[in-house]
């Protein structure tokens, strides 16, 4: 039995007040959005679950289990969802909900290291060493490729193009490819020496203020090289 | 991830000159405009591909067109008979479960039981070749891949352009590459 006196949904209201098109009161309990999320059944919940525990004001289950991070947000449940409910919306505000302390210290870390520059939190000298270093070698060892380039800071170029953290940290090797392929086409493109990672991990974290911080930041770099497209590698 | 960017410009009326374009609708256009030539003829194996169609990118992002793009940059490379549809497909795929911070927040088990069905909607393709244009999506499904005792190789997608790419003679002396 459900205590109707014990319903505080003090969640659901701030989530409301966040969020003023959540339409949580909307659900028709269809389970559209269970069918197609691959998340459902881990830690017992499903989006529709999720939602009711919501509605019915189980504060205390919604702000502890960890589903929140087995969902993806991928939003695949609002794609399907024939009342336009987004409960990767809801989810990434219950995430911004929990204390800093009692997040996954990795995912957390991630966001603190990218609101420096970058998620593996390498040091932006490194960045560029790492492209100087594998272009050289391959305009040393493959002789087709010899007037490779990979600009860094060209004031003014008409592409800026970002690079994920992943590649010059572990798998540099990975960053020629792309480079090859603008060669061909021949486009004026350049990296930037600071705020250059494709990724953002504070978009996971549910803090809003990081997360335009680092848009921010990328924003400005660009900007300030003059450049007129900004190419997304992901 | 083309997300956090696109809808952190708009969220937070974040003010910037410049145009937000993806790579892969970049690919498409220059193969379509000629200016990135590119041949199947490396494919005499018959190599089979099929694709991740990464949400933040197609479902989040720009939808069915870049997905569209994603296609035809890959039959392109890889030979229009070698491409191998996965279902769901574009807006409507699942997600690889490696995405969100999944990869970062630590819950192993859980990760993985996500990309179950992703495993299962990759290797019903039989596809030798799955192109993650993602690196959450590339991470992930190389590791349920491994997990699962998948047989695909997990790649990005340019390092097939570079294979497919159609050069001019460019060594010879004096000419400008």
């Amino acid at each position: 039995m459900i205590d109707l006196k014990g319903l505080r949904r003090r969640v659901k209201a701030e989530i409301e007040k966040a969020v003023p098109d959540a339409r949580i009161d909307y659900c028709l309990t269809c389970g559209l959005c269970v069918s197609g999320c691959p998340a459902s059944g881990i830690e017992g919940l499903d989006p529709r679950k999720f939602l009711r525990l919501l509605v019915l004001g189980r504060d205390e289950d919604i702000l502890e289990t960890n589903w929140i991070y087995s969902c993806t947000i991928c939003q695949r449940c609002r794609y399907a969802c024939p009342m336009g409910i987004d409960i990767g919306r809801i989810v990434y505000e219950i995430r911004g909900m929990r204390p800093r302390e009692k997040r996954p210290p990795n995912l957390q870390r991630s966001c603190d290291l990218q609101k420096q520059s970058n998620s593996t939190g390498i040091p932006n000298d490194d960045f560029v060493w790492v492209v100087n270093d594998v272009l050289e070698e391959v305009r040393e060892n493959e002789p087709a490729w010899r007037d490779l380039k990979a600009p860094i800071d060209k004031q003014g170029a008409e592409y800026y193009l970002n690079q994920n953290a992943k590649e010059p940290t572990v798998e540099p090797e990975e960053m020629v490819p792309l480079w090859k392929i603008l060669h061909v086409v021949g486009i004026d493109w350049t990296y930037s020496s600071k705020w250059w990672d494709g990724a953002n991990y504070c978009l996971f974290t549910g803090d809003p203020e990081d997360w335009a911080y680092v848009v921010r930041k990328q924003a400005e770099t660009i900007d300030a090289l003059g450049c007129r497209y900004y190419i997304n590698t992901e | 991830m083309y997300f956090a960017v696109l809808e952190g410009l708009r969220r937070f009326k974040i003010p910037h000159k410049f145009e937000f374009i993806s790579i892969i609708s970049l690919y498409a256009q220059w193969i379509r405009d000629g200016r990135l030539k590119v041949s199947s003829a490396w494919n005499v194996q018959g190599l089979k591909f099929t694709v991740q169609d990464p949400c933040k990118l197609v479902r989040q992002g720009l939808g069915d067109t870049v997905a569209d793009d994603l296609r035809f940059v890959i039959k392109q490379v890889a030979g229009e008979d070698n491409f191998i549809e996965v279902w769901p497909n574009r807006s409507n795929n699942y997600c690889c479960g490696g995405g969100g911070g999944a990869l970062q927040a630590g819950f192993k088990e859980n990760r993985r039981r996500h990309g179950k069905a992703k495993f299962d909607q990759l290797a019903a393709t039989g596809a030798d070749v799955v192109i993650t244009p993602c690196h959450n999506c590339h991470t992930q499904v190389k590791d349920i891949c491994s997990h699962y005792q998948g047989n695909w190789e997990t790649t990005h997608l340019w390092n097939w352009i570079e294979k497919a790419l159609v050069m001019e003679d460019r060594s010879r002396e004096g000419k400008n590459g």
